[in-house]
């Protein structure tokens, strides 16, 4: 029990400690080593999955001190689900790595830090303790750090510092507020916080601290009007680094928010109602800022963060449709997500620039690239019957339900701009010719586990598109754990009174 | 005790956002680990100063006065943290001097926002300096 409690951050981190043992050896060792842990992973994630769907809530206590006093760790189905597809978006990234991204091979430290993160990414799903996440965050952070500089040169080195000042700036907020609620509380643990919170038994000095810890989860999600150093760096990375980036790190704060928001304040209120107008604007900004883009990756950064205005479109709103909404959104946007900056540094590869002027050609010469870039494309915009047509549906039919007729206009209008985006992208990138002439482009690269790689995520996204049903389910019934924080936090405090 | 704590945090949080929002990179950095060191404080003391002994319970002695351990704690695994990525950003910095021959924000900022490098499609071998088209001679 308590070891599949901690396999999400065992097994990546006993990945981890092999690929440093075979630095010195062949790459392909440390390749296979590496993709075996990922596997791995996956597998714990797949079988987490499958407990949470039955309804079971794994918790446990680190070292046996009992909770609140020790770390409570816990598993719903929203953990699980996340930490799946975690793995998927891990192996996906080490799968594409294998083929030489840019001009070089990566070496065997991008699957060092790659478990790495996973490790971080992993703790931040399972703990149930305010400090424990910032621990947690900070291994995600570091490992992330490393991933982005790896490589050097000018440009990403400044990119670098850019990502590491804020990111550390959000994070030293995150430990302010929660020494400041341990403080005033007495507590760091989110169950018995969440009594507290929900009796009105917080002393008056908790509310600021919870709010300080929501404006740093903010920065962390990118949402409005803190998401500029979003945009700012993640064009900088390997096409395989900020691949995993845009599909993972602002969905740990997007966690992170449905996590703290759903246990904290289960009622609508005064919380909510902010986190409404900033959804709207994240979406509405996001999705201005990228048609303003003339590269791929900085366009597909802009949508990373008018994406996560939907995520919290639902979260905001609160009711079981929204959540589940919420839910769905995730584990769609992740897939997705990831696969368009795959398919982005793909499509580079071959046209030699991300440049959208510089770029074409790659209709004619590769219509398979075509087809697997219009897969994510279309789904991200919520084009039926790809898997984001439901996962906006959803969205939009629990706006309309709560009659929030902006968010709801808001909601259509960025789908509508992002299908504009992806437009942009297409008709540059693979409608027109080449400016060069066509016959520039390369016959063969030798880059078979990036199509590998691309074609396996996009597969997934027409499945769930196709299969909308059981992930949609999955999803509401993770969203009925949410919408009930007491399921959750039974399972590791110990109850008054009964 | 604790006032002085809070004004010293106070003060030093103060500090090092204005070190934060300098043009010199060397600052920003340094700004980084002053308003670590003062949020560091600050969780020590939002957790209460006033108890004087250590919390070990041995057999003979009573449990009154102990300190609470766990700020302590806390604030013990926020500076080896804090500590360890102070020392990332400063290899960042050496290594961004090297590279620039200087630690302006300004830079900083510029070399980011320069378009994507190119490079002659399909090309397979290492090419190093890969810069943007237009300013290649």
């Amino acid at each position: 029990m308590m070891a599949l409690l901690v396999a999400p951050v065992l097994v990546p981190l006993l990945t981890l400690v092999l690929c440093i043992l075979l630095r010195g050896a062949p790459l392909r060792l440390l390749q296979a080593v590496s993709l075996s842990g990922a596997l791995a992973l996956l597998a714990v994630g797949g079988y987490l999955v499958w407990l949470a769907a039955g309804g079971t809530i794994l918790s446990g206590q680190m070292g046996n001190w009992q909770a609140p006093f020790g770390i409570s760790l816990v598993i719903d189905r929203l953990s699980a689900a996340m930490i799946a597809i975690s793995a998927l978006t891990g192996l996906a990234t080490l799968v594409y790595g294998i083929s030489r991204d840019e001009d070089a091979p990566l070496t065997g430290d991008f699957h060092l830090f790659v478990h790495g993160l996973l490790a971080g990414i992993g703790g931040a799903f399972i703990t149930a303790d305010i400090f424990n996440l910032y621990v947690w965050f900070e291994v995600l952070l570091i490992a992330s750090f490393a991933l982005m500089a790896l490589g050097g040169g000018k440009r990403r080195l400044s990119g670098t510092i850019t990502y590491v000042v804020l990111n550390l700036f959000a994070t030293l907020l995150f430990l302010l507020a929660a020494g400041l609620i341990y403080g005033s509380s007495g507590t760091l643990n989110m169950g018995e916080l969440a009594v507290l919170v929900r009796a009105g038994e917080a002393p008056p000095g908790t509310t600021p601290a919870l709010l300080l810890m929501l404006l740093s989860f903010s920065i962390k999600a990118a949402l409005f009007p803190v998401f500029g150093w979003l945009p700012a760096t993640y064009h900088v990375a390997y096409t395989a680094v900020s691949a995993m980036f845009a599909g993972l790190l602002t969905k740990v704060g997007v966690y992170a928010l449905i996590r703290l928001v759903t246990l904290l304040w289960p009622e609508y209120g005064l919380i909510h109602e902010g986190l409404l107008w900033i959804a709207c604007a994240t979406m509405l900004v996001g999705v201005l800022g990228a048609a303003a883009q003339t590269e791929v990756r900085r366009i597909l950064s802009f949508h990373i963060v008018s994406q996560v205005g939907y995520m919290i479109l639902g979260l905001a709103l609160s009711t079981p449709l929204a959540l589940t909404g919420a839910v769905f959104y995730l584990i769609h946007h992740i897939v997705v997500k990831a696969n368009l900056f795959f398919i982005g540094g793909l499509a580079a590869r071959l046209c030699g620039s991300e440049r959208l002027a510089a770029m074409g050609g790659l209709y004619a010469r590769w219509p398979m690239l075509a087809l697997l870039f219009a897969i994510p494309a279309l789904s991200l915009a919520g084009i039926p019957p790809l898997s984001g047509f439901w996962a906006k549906f959803l969205l939009v039919k629990a706006s309309l339900d709560s009659a929030a007729w902006i968010a709801t206009a808001i909601a259509l209008i960025t789908g509508v701009f992002t299908l504009l985006s992806m437009n942009k992208i297409w008709n540059e990138a693979f409608l027109k010719p080449h400016p060069q002439g066509d016959e520039q482009l390369p016959q063969r690269l030798g880059l078979r586990s990036a199509w590998f790689s691309v074609a396996g995520l996009a597969l997934l996204t027409v499945v769930i598109g196709l299969a909308a049903g059981p992930v949609i389910d999955y999803a509401a019934a993770a969203a009925a754990q949410l919408g009930d924080p007491q399921v959750y936090i039974q399972g590791f405090l110990p109850q008054e009174g009964d | 005790m604790e006032w002085i704590a809070a004004i010293t945090t106070g003060g030093m949080a103060g500090f090092g956002l204005w070190m934060l929002l300098d043009r010199n990179l060397k600052r920003v950095v340094l700004g980084v680990a002053v308003l670590g060191n003062a949020i560091n404080l600050g969780v020590l003391t939002a957790g209460r100063f006033g108890a004087q002994q250590a919390a070990f319970v041995s057999a003979g002695s009573g449990a009154d006065d102990l300190a609470n351990p766990l700020p302590q704690a806390l604030v013990l695994t926020a500076i080896v943290i804090g500590f360890s990525l102070f020392i990332f950003a400063l290899a960042l910095l050496k290594r961004t001097r090297e590279l620039h021959g200087d630690h302006s924000t300004d830079l900083i900022s510029s070399m980011t926002e320069q378009p994507a490098p190119d490079w002659h499609a399909g090309e397979h071998g290492a090419a190093p300096e890969r810069e943007h088209k237009e300013t290649r001679p």
